[in-house]
């Protein structure tokens, strides 16, 4: 039972907050609760995982590749993990608003139904119940959106519903096709199915359709669109569960299906995939230089994490995947924070836009430096998480021969420096504008502990980064050969 | 059999992709309904086509031979129901971003993203 928990405690979060509808007092204690027993049950997961291994649990007792697998092996149970994590994060940060306009219109049960989708797609073992729990996500996502009910929202949401429906329709004919190919939706009954048929072309065609859904899911060049006409548009804490997890569904789904279910090496989506990271690491830096707004910079900055993250799994070395593993796994933690920090800035300054907002670094030299510290790890200076993730990646391309992509790495890195610098210039640095608003004291507590708590991690991940690697070695080997992974689903439990 | 699927999931797909390309919301939904629908019967296909043969396993028998996989067909089910939800959202967004902006055209609505980029 322990693998559904992660389901059944988001969706009975979600029902009791409605229940709640009345009192948002009541609504943000329910939320709390929900997401710190989601964050335990993650732990309990994790430990076990730890203690013996990947395990699977088969829904309603019908052994696999038949019923529906869940699945724990160490990528799943991090992933569940972190989304405890963000979730409580997010939650405490929300508790600091004062404005309640999203609240009384359901989005605490809105962000719940979100985190029972996340934890569904990182847990199934099912390719067909994968897509089940991508529109479970995707309709919570809608909803988080437009429930703001602000013209920006409407507008973000547009573009975001529209090109995510195209992406759902390609999953779904990706899935059609594979079944077809194979008669198989059991992704370790896939492994083994298709281990020598990689090159056959109604396997490519699959592959083709799935690239692009995932690619549309993970913000990756050319169906990124719909991230930078939407992300900014949320409230803080909203955008920022978006920016740490939503694209990492893609990332993860392509990390699986393209490791586990589809031989890729030597393959046409081994080019396509590298193409598309490339493309994206160089559009996503240089939109991030275009953007003034900080939201909206941070957007872009996520759409050249997804590239790097993709050229890992691009690359397929062991060394590489462990890069866009270490990577996936520090940039949750790096995008909720920078994202919950444009929050914070709003909240200090009434705006996020360079030229209306200024002066922070005077007036909060201790709340500036929550914002500078994710910012350097994005851009990857020493001794920050995100500089490890980028050195995994560079030794990664220069082992294997790429030399055009260790030039697009570092040629992001610096010019996401540059972007974080102009950030931290524009609204940190320059005075305040002379028609500034009167400004609050300071943050609540509730908004500086999730701030406090996820810089801390940061900068520990990135002064001991030892166990973590480690970790993401564990992971790439498990990515790499899936054996356990498929023992685990595939033969009955002792 | 095979050959009428796949020409009609081709027109769908064509005729889809050029009411998406009109830059509309409304004929954007319905592009996308029946680019869903060109999907849904691509997976039809691909359970193999009978005629008149049930898939039912005769007395005695474990498994059965020469009908259509019934799987697929619940793929479909699956889709179709989500697929209706999702379409009815959209078109309540539709109706509001109408309501809201005063016009259907998708570029035409710069609230999230004006074009001073502020």
């Amino acid at each position: 039972m322990l693998l559904f928990w992660p389901l059944v405690i988001p969706f009975g979060t979600a029902v009791l907050t409605l229940l709640a509808w009345r009192s948002v007092e009541a609504q943000r204690a329910i939320s709390l609760a929900g997401a710190v027993a989601l964050l335990g049950v993650a732990v309990a997961i994790l430990l076990r995982v730890a203690g013996s291994g990947p395990f699977a649990q088969q829904a309603g007792g019908w052994p696999a590749p038949f019923g529906i697998s869940m699945v724990a092996d160490w990528l799943s149970a991090i992933m569940v993990f972190l989304v405890g994590l963000t979730a409580v994060a997010i939650i405490l940060f929300g508790m600091g608003e004062t404005e309640a306009a999203e609240e009384d219109q359901g989005r605490h049960a809105l962000t719940h139904a979100l985190l029972a989708g996340l934890c569904g797609a990182f847990l199934t073992g099912d390719i067909f119940n994968l897509y089940v729990w991508f529109e479970v996500m995707l309709i919570a996502s809608f909803g988080l959106l437009v429930v703001s009910g602000r013209r920006e929202a409407f507008d973000g949401a547009v573009k975001y519903v529209g090109l995510n429906l195209i992406g759902t329709v390609a999953f779904i004919s990706g899935v059609g096709l594979l079944y077809g190919a194979t008669g198989a939706l059991n992704m370790a009954d896939l492994h083994g199915r298709l281990a020598s048929r990689g090159g056959e072309a109604p396997i490519l065609a699959a592959a083709a359709f799935l690239i692009f859904a995932f690619g549309s899911k993970a913000a990756l060049f050319p169906v990124f669109f719909w991230l930078p006409a939407s992300y900014h548009t949320p409230s803080a804490t909203t955008s920022a569960l978006f920016a740490a997890l939503l694209t990492k569904v893609g990332v993860y789904s392509l990390l699986r299906v393209f490791t586990l279910v589809f031989p890729i090496d030597g393959t046409p989506i081994q080019t396509v995939l590298l193409w598309g990271a490339l493309l994206s690491m160089v559009v996503g830096a240089l939109g991030a230089l275009a953007m003034t707004g900080m939201r909206r910079v941070l957007g872009f900055s996520i759409i050249s994490s997804v590239g790097l993250m993709v050229l890992g799994l691009g690359i397929a070395t062991p060394l590489a995947l462990v890069g866009a593993v270490f990577y996936l796994l520090q940039d949750v933690v790096v995008k909720a924070n920078l994202f919950l920090g444009a929050g914070a800035v709003r909240r200090l300054t009434g705006s996020e836009h360079f030229g209306r907002a200024g002066g922070l670094w005077r007036r909060w030299p201790w709340l500036s430096l929550l914002f500078l510290l994710p910012a350097l790890s994005l851009a990857g200076m020493p001794p920050l998480s995100g500089f490890w993730a980028k050195l995994l990646l560079v030794q990664a391309t220069l082992a294997s021969g790429h030399y055009l992509l260790t030039f697009a790495v570092l040629a992001t890195g610096l010019l996401t420096l540059f972007a974080m610098a102009r950030l931290w210039s524009e609204l940190f640095w320059a005075a305040p504008p002379e028609d500034a608003p009167a400004r609050p004291a300071g943050l609540p507590a509730a908004m500086l502990v999730p701030l406090v708590a996820l810089t801390a991690l940061v900068v520990i991940i990135g002064l001991n980064p030892g166990p973590f690697i480690d970790t993401a070695i564990v992971i790439g080997e498990g990515l790499l050969d899936p054996a356990a992974y498929v023992a685990a689903v595939l033969e009955p439990a002792p | 059999m095979e050959v009428m699927l796949a020409v009609l999931a081709g027109l769908l797909v064509a005729g889809g992709a050029y009411l998406m390309m009109s830059g509309r919301t409304l004929p954007y939904l319905f592009g996308l309904t029946m680019i869903s629908n060109a999907a849904n019967v691509l997976i039809f296909g691909s359970g193999r086509l009978t005629f008149g043969k049930p898939p039912l396993v005769p007395d005695g028998a474990k498994t059965v031979e020469g009908v259509a996989n019934a799987l697929p067909q619940a793929l479909i089910l699956t889709a179709i129901v989500i697929g209706f939800g999702l379409l009815v959202f959209a078109l309540t967004l539709a109706w509001r971003s109408y309501e809201i902006f005063g016009t259907t055209e998708m570029d035409a609505m710069r609230a999230a993203e004006p074009e001073d980029g502020v």
